[in-house]
C-alpha cells in the first residue's frame, strides 16, 4: 500500500461506538496519528481503550463518525479492501490470542502466510525474528507450554513480522515483571525509530511518565490528548539513542 | 492424504471423524443407484435391440387333422417365412421345449395328451424391419389361426417400466448428492463456530476470506474423497455379489445383467465427485458466512 508521508496513519473524527443498543462506549473521539508517532493510550478500566484499539485494528466499525486508516475511509471501504489494510497493522493483544494448535514458528509466520509470502522467505524472516526475541529454542513449542512472558514475545513477534506501519499493543506489560516490561518498551522504541507508528494502551503510569510520549487519555468514552514531554528516557541513552522526532511533531490532537 | 499444514485445527474436530463415514454411506447408496441406472439403461437398450429382431409365429394344432397334415402346415409356414424378405433364420421350437415352457402351468404332460401349437422362432434382420402385420395376413390366408407375435407391446411396456426405474435411480442419485452437500454445509458451519476465535485472528492478521475458505475446502475435499473411497469400497463387493446372484438366475429371456466397463469406470468417479462436491460446498459455505463478519 502506498501512502505518502503526509497522509495520517489514522484519523478519527467524532467517532462514536456503541455495542448493540447499549450506551456509547466511545463518544466524539477525534484525533490524528501522524506517521512515525508514538502514543500511549491510558484510562481507567472500562474507559474504552480496547474498543478504541479495536476500531483501529479493524475488528469493529464505528457506530458513527469517520475513521480513516492510511487514507482509506473505513465506512466506505469494501470488505475486500480490508485485508490489505490489516496487513499494515500489527496488534499485540492483551490476551495474546495465539493459536494454541500452532507452534511458535507457525504463529509468528501467520501474517506472512496469509499474505502469500514464499515459504523460504517465511522461514528466514521468522527464524531471524525469533532469535531476536530470544525464542529460537522454543520455535517448535506450542503456546500452552510457554510462560506468560514467552507468549507475549511470540505475540509481539507475530505483530511485527510483516513490518507493519501501525503497531498497537494492548497492555503489553500487564503480565510481565518490570524488567521485561521495559525491555518490551525498548523494542517498541526501536521499531518507532524505524518509522513504525505506535500506540500502546497501558495502565503503567510510571512508564508513561518515564518515556514521555504523547498521551491519549480516555475517560468515560471521551478522549483527550496531551503532548509528550519526551525527556531523558529511563532506558538510558545507550539503549535508546537520540530520537529523530521532536516532541511537537510526534503527533497532535485536532 | 493431503497432509498439509493448516492454520485452523480442523483435523481435530469431531465432525472430521464422522464426516467421511456419513459421506461413505451416502456414496454407497449413490453407487447402488448409479449401478442400477447404468444397468437398467444397458438392459433397456439390449432388450430394444435383441427383441426387435425376433418374432414368434404360432401355428395352432388342428385336433381333427392327423399328424401328417399338421406337419405339412408347419412346413408351409416355414417355407413362407423363409421366403419373406428380412428373415434371417427360421427354427421350430421342439415339442419338448414347448412342454418345458408350459410345465409351470400344466405340470408334466405327454406331448400326445394335449393338442400343442407349434412355435416357430424367427430371427429377422433389424435393418430390414419385417412388417409383422403383413406377415400375419399372408400366413392366415393359407394357415388359419396362425399368429405372429413381435413382442412389441409387451416390450414397449417393459421398456417404459425400465425407463421409469431409471428416472427414479437418477432422482435418488440427485437426492444423495444434495444430502452430501447439506451434511458438508452443516459440518462446515459448526467448524466456523468452533474456530471463530482463530478465524478472527486470521482475519485481523490480514487473511482474505478465500484464504480461510481454502483451508475448510481442502479439508472437506480430503474428507469427501476419503468418504467416497470408503463408500465405493463397500459398494463394489455388494455389486459383485448382486451380479453373481443375477447370473445364477439367468434365463434365455433376460439379457445378461452385468455392468458394462464404462459403468464401472463411472462408479470409480464417485469418490472424485464427492470430493469435489464437498470441497465446493465447504468453500461456498465459508465464503457466505464470512461475508457477514467485518
Amino acid at each position: 500500500m502506498d501512502i505518502d508521508s503526509s497522509t495520517p496513519i489514522a484519523r478519527f473524527e467524532n467517532v462514536g461506538l456503541r455495542y448493540g443498543l447499549g450506551p456509547e462506549v466511545l463518544q466524539d473521539v477525534t484525533f490524528v496519528l501522524k506517521p512515525g508517532s508514538y502514543h500511549f493510550l491510558v484510562g481507567p478500566s472500562g474507559a474504552g481503550k480496547s474498543s478504541l484499539l479495536k476500531l483501529m485494528y479493524l475488528a469493529l466499525r464505528p457506530s458513527r463518525g469517520l475513521v480513516h486508516l492510511f487514507g482509506h475511509d473505513i465506512a466506505t471501504a469494501s470488505r475486500n479492501a480490508l485485508p490489505a489494510l490489516r496487513r499494515s497493522i500489527g496488534v499485540v493483544f492483551q490476551d495474546y490470542r495465539l493459536l494454541d494448535h500452532l507452534s511458535t514458528f507457525d504463529n509468528v509466520a501467520l501474517p506472512l502466510r496469509v499474505a502469500n509470502v514464499r515459504e523460504s522467505d517465511v522461514k528466514r524472516n521468522v527464524e531471524e525474528l525469533l532469535a531476536w526475541v530470544g525464542l529460537k529454542d522454543h520455535m517448535h513449542a506450542r503456546p500452552p507450554t510457554l510462560s506468560g512472558g514467552q507468549k507475549q514475545r511470540v505475540s509481539i513477534a507475530r505483530a511485527v513480522i510483516s513490518r507493519p506501519k501501525l503497531l498497537m499493543a494492548d497492555e503489553p506489560t500487564g503480565n510481565v515483571d518490570d524488567r521485561m516490561g521495559f525491555r518490551l518498551m525498548h523494542l517498541f522504541e526501536e521499531l518507532n525509530k524505524l518509522g513504525t507508528t505506535i500506540v500502546v494502551a497501558t495502565h503503567n503510569e510510571a512508564m508513561v511518565q518515564q518515556l514521555g510520549h504523547p498521551v491519549m487519555r480516555l475517560a468515560d468514552g471521551a478522549l483527550a490528548v496531551t503532548p509528550g514531554s519526551k525527556g531523558p528516557s529511563a532506558l538510558g541513552p545507550g539503549n535508546l539513542g537520540p530520537s529523530n522526532l521532536k516532541p511537537g511533531q510526534i503527533g497532535s490532537a485536532v | 492424504m493431503f497432509a498439509r499444514r493448516t492454520d485452523l485445527p480442523l483435523d481435530k474436530d469431531a465432525l472430521s471423524r464422522f464426516l467421511p463415514w456419513l459421506i461413505a454411506f451416502m456414496i454407497f447408496l449413490a453407487a447402488l443407484a448409479q449401478a442400477g441406472l447404468i444397468g437398467l439403461d444397458d438392459l433397456a437398450r439390449r432388450w430394444d435391440r435383441g427383441m426387435a429382431a425376433t418374432l414368434t409365429v404360432q401355428i395352432p394344432a388342428d385336433p381333427d387333422a392327423n399328424e401328417a397334415s399338421n406337419a405339412r402346415r408347419l412346413q408351409n409356414a416355414m417355407n413362407m417365412l423363409s421366403e419373406t424378405q428380412g428373415v434371417v433364420s427360421v427354427s421350430v421350437i421342439s415339442h419338448d421345449k414347448v412342454l418345458e415352457l408350459l410345465s409351470p402351468w400344466l405340470g408334466m404332460v405327454e406331448a400326445a395328451d394335449v393338442p400343442l401349437p407349434r412355435l416357430i422362432d424367427v430371427e429377422t434382420d433389424p435393418a430390414l424391419k419385417v412388417n409383422a402385420e403383413a406377415l400375419q395376413q399372408k400366413l392366415t390366408q393359407t394357415i388359419p389361426g396362425a399368429q405372429v407375435d413381435d413382442h412389441g407391446v409387451w416390450l414397449a411396456r417393459l421398456i417404459d417400466m425400465v425407463r421409469t426405474l431409471e428416472l427414479l435411480a437418477a432422482a435418488v442419485l440427485g437426492l444423495i448428492l444434495l444430502s452430501v452437500m447439506a451434511t458438508v454445509m452443516f459440518a462446515t458451519r459448526t467448524g466456523l463456530t468452533v474456530h471463530a476465535e482463530a478465524i478472527e485472528v486470521l482475519h485481523l492478521t490480514g487473511a482474505h476470506d478465500r484464504y480461510i475458505a481454502k483451508q475448510f475446502a481442502s479439508r472437506a475435499l480430503a474428507l469427501g474423497l476419503r468418504g467416497g473411497l470408503y463408500g465405493l469400497g463397500l459398494a463394489v463387493p455388494t455389486l459383485f455379489a448382486l451380479g453373481h446372484m443375477a447370473g445364477r438366475i439367468q434365463t434365455g429371456m433376460l439379457p445378461e445383467m452385468a455392468l458394462p466397463v464404462l459403468g464401472w469406470l463411472s462408479l470409480a468417479l464417485l469418490p472424485a465427485l464427492s470430493a469435489f462436491v464437498a470441497g465446493l460446498t465447504a468453500r461456498i459455505t465459508v465464503m457466505r458466512n464470512l461475508r457477514r463478519m467485518l
